[in-house]
């Protein structure tokens, strides 16, 4: 072979080039490669930082910095052993209680969307865009506001119903944070999922009542299996908002047996702040999960995100 | 349409139900306040359960306690009442969070309280009085509290002449540490007196291997706090307990000459290069350096001096020996003049009472008695705890910084005044006092204009 026909091949190549083709050349030029190396680099020097700094002794973290490192070699997992075995409570058991919360958080809200979502989109009742519009409007209220009102509703319902908080609580107080946690999500998840679900076209809807088939039939045969990934997009939202919460644990859930991994990491300094060393290795140890659950499931998320926003 | 109509008259009726079923459930809870709950207590007649009987049976009564102490220092608290579920039957069930001061506020104002609370600030006690829903301490614990403790405990735990809360640990803010292996070999002597202090002070600086001294006050959200409390243990040594609280209750303005005078003397230390900050860096440096960190200087040699609370000896790394010859130790730092006697700056948390049920009574006054006291230091071998319950035999106290914080307190010359930032309006004492304080050490601003805009910051 020789270099004379490989150039032909080339020019042949750029005369047929499409407007794609010139975006991706454009967009994939060295110089752009290397700038994103170097911005991916950078934004990840402090996580890395954070990293070497959680396997460093305790004297050298409060001494020196994580760079030094490279010519003072000392490694230890002793902050690891003070995370997951230093308090009295077994780490595995905020592990269990976060899952315990988080599970009914996320299927509550999805379950109930969806059926709502269904309802606004595929049935006709009166008052129903006004109802939509309340419930899109209520996301414009702030978590914290509705706090102090929410816990005394809890506390002393109305009609002399089961209280859900206070020093009896049934389930140890579990209740009361499924259902914030459901009370919160749920405008959001009604709005994404009708915007997904009025896209379908009503052809479909159609043609299934003139088959025969109900509600219930044309919800279940024909509307989930086509919602799973905006439910799939949903659900990881909520998972991830609801295992990083620390908020809603803290004022809905007084019971320090339901406490989630959040309280027991918000805790971990110590009273007086002099254990602060240990927070480099908490915080990689609560990445885990969200971590394992981002990367799996991240193709729906991009997907979900474009679902029902943009064209709704 | 009709099928529409008829599941909503379904969902209806499942409502319907379901509110029936809840409201079956709920039971009108019982209230017995105060009084016995009758019965024979389960310790009844033994020697250990003396004082803790007289409330009956207490068996299956749940106590909560709510504190802004976390873990590892919230196991010795379990176990020192170990002896009162024993003796009572109840079950005191404990809960601590880093987030208490907000959340406490949350949980009273939605009707959610727990009953028994640490309360670590008199301010804060103020306010949760304020809503009406603290319990005023029975008499049991108002006895205790005046047999063990000074009256002036007593004052912080009242508001308007209303004794509500009783002390419970506390911690000397006056002192400075220091290393005595590094005096022995330097052959300093511990100074008695503020002069000596400032003499031993130039006579370290003077020989310039070293600066005398270390100090931190950055603390995220808090930084400047340990610069306020420099300026209040100074200023009880200037102006004198009479100034120094009319001084916090702002009957005096913030600005007042005496103020300026403590605040000068303080920057004889804080702001004099020569003289900071050790191992650290310059003047400037005091601000960055968190409070954490800044006697770690002391263990190096780099640093003599160090004035912090005695619960800085929980940041000395693992290892290291706390104890009168050892790596680090603390003195108590002198008065200046023997005007004002043994002035001694501290901290400590109140018990408050959200419930006056016979076991949160019980438990109240099992709490302000000697027997806890001693209880708690026993069921803390690792130190950091100490109380200024009088009733408490120092031999019990594992520490022995413990035992000489225990000391300062029980000493009868000693004029025990609280954290004064502690007692202020939030907007004072856990904002501008912090910040101006930080602006005097980081930015060279001078102590009139920073005393003079905290003076301005202060609404009554």
């Amino acid at each position: 072979m020789t270099v004379i026909p490989e150039e032909k091949s080339v020019e042949a190549i750029v005369a047929q080039e499409s407007v794609a083709a010139t975006a991706k050349r454009g967009l994939t030029s060295p110089w752009a490669s290397l700038a994103a190396v170097v911005i991916a680099v950078l934004w990840t020097i402090p996580t890395f930082g954070l990293l070497v700094t959680s396997f460093r002794p305790e004297s050298e973290i409060t001494r020196s910095g994580w760079w030094t490192t490279l010519w003072n070699w000392d490694f230890t997992l002793d902050n690891y052993d003070e995370v997951l075995n230093g308090s009295t409570t077994n780490l595995a058991t905020y592990f269990l209680n976060s899952v315990v919360i988080t599970i009914p958080s996320v299927l509550i809200p999805i379950s109930i969307a969806t059926m709502a979502a269904y309802a606004f989109a595929w049935m006709k009742f009166p008052g129903r865009d006004f109802l939509f519009v309340a419930i899109f409007a209520l996301q414009i209220v702030p978590i914290q506001v509705t706090m102090i009102p929410l816990l005394k509703l809890y506390v002393q319902p109305p009609f002399n119903l089961q209280p859900l908080a206070g020093s009896d609580a049934p389930g140890g107080g579990l209740y009361t944070i499924w259902l914030s946690h459901a009370i919160f999500a749920l405008p959001l998840a009604i709005y994404l999922l009708h915007n997904f679900m009025s896209q379908i076209p009503g052809e479909l809807i159609e043609s299934a009542r003139v088959d025969g088939a109900g509600h219930v039939q044309i919800f279940t045969k024909i509307m989930l299996p086509l919602m799973a990934p905006a439910i799939a997009a949903f659900g990881i939202f909520q998972f991830l908002w609801v295992w990083n919460d620390l908020l809603v644990a803290l004022v809905f859930g007084s019971n320090p047996e339901i406490a989630p991994l959040t309280v027991r990491l918000a805790e971990l300094s110590g009273t007086r702040g002099q254990d602060w060393y240990l927070l480099s290795a908490g915080a990689f140890v609560s990445l885990v999960v969200p971590l394992v659950v981002f990367l799996a499931l991240q193709r729906y998320f991009v997907r979900g995100l474009l679902a029902g926003s943009v064209k709704g | 349409m009709r099928s529409l109509k008829r599941s909503g008259l379904a969902g209806a009726a499942v409502l319907l139900a379901a509110s029936a079923a809840l409201a079956g459930c709920a039971d009108d809870s019982e209230n017995d306040g105060g009084g016995s709950a009758g019965g024979t207590a389960p310790g009844d007649g033994k020697a250990e359960c003396e004082g803790m009987t007289e409330w009956g049976d207490l068996t299956g009564r749940d106590v909560t306690v709510y504190t802004s102490i976390v873990a590892p220092e919230d196991q010795p608290h379990i176990d020192s009442w170990k002896v009162f579920e024993d003796c009572t039957g109840a079950d005191v069930k404990y809960e601590g969070s880093k987030e208490f001061e907000a959340q406490l506020q949350v949980r009273v104002q939605a009707g959610n309280p727990p009953d028994i609370a640490y309360i670590p600030q008199p301010g804060l006690l103020q306010t949760l009085v304020g809503t009406g829903k603290v319990v005023e301490a029975p008499e049991g614990v108002s006895e205790n509290v005046d047999e063990f403790f000074g009256e002036d405990w007593k004052g912080y735990g009242s508001v308007d002449d209303t004794f509500y809360a009783a002390p419970l640990g506390a911690n000397v803010k006056s002192f400075v540490w220091y290393s005595p292996k590094m005096f022995a070999d330097n052959g300093w002597e511990i100074p008695e007196t503020w002069d000596d202090m400032m003499a031993l002070t130039e006579e370290i600086a003077q020989a310039g291997d070293i600066k005398p001294w270390c100090a931190g006050i950055e603390s995220g959200e808090a930084t400047g706090w340990p610069a306020t409390d420099w300026l209040e243990d100074v200023l009880l040594r200037t102006g004198g307990p009479d100034v120094y609280d009319q001084w916090v209750n702002h009957e005096i303005p913030f600005n007042d000459d005496a103020v300026v005078e403590g605040l000068d003397t303080v920057g004889e230390i804080l702001k004099n290069e020569d003289y900071v900050n050790g191992g650290i860096g310059d003047v400037k440096s005091i601000a960055t350096t968190p409070f954490q960190e800044g006697g770690l200087p002391i263990l190096d040699g780099e640093c003599a001096l160090h004035r912090m609370a005695s619960f800085y000896a929980a940041n000395w790394p693992e290892g290291t020996d706390v104890s009168q010859n050892g790596d680090a130790f603390a003195f108590y730092l002198p008065p200046i003049g023997d005007e004002f006697g043994s002035p001694v700056l501290g901290g400590g948390e109140f018990v408050a009472a959200f419930s006056d049920a016979p076991e949160v009574q019980a438990f109240q006054t099992f709490l302000s008695s000697d027997t806890w006291a001693n209880e708690k230091a026993k069921a803390t071998p690792g130190g950091g705890w100490v109380s200024a319950n009088t009733g408490l035999e120092i031999s019990n106290l594992s520490s022995p910084i413990d035992q000489l914080s225990a000391e300062i307190f029980q000493d009868p010359d000693a004029v025990f005044r609280f954290d004064g930032s502690d007692q202020m309006p939030g907007a004072v004492g856990a904002g501008s006092f912090w910040t101006e304080m930080t602006a005097w050490i980081a930015q060279g601003q001078s102590t009139e204009d920073s005393l003079t805009k905290i003076e301005e910051s202060w609404e009554d």
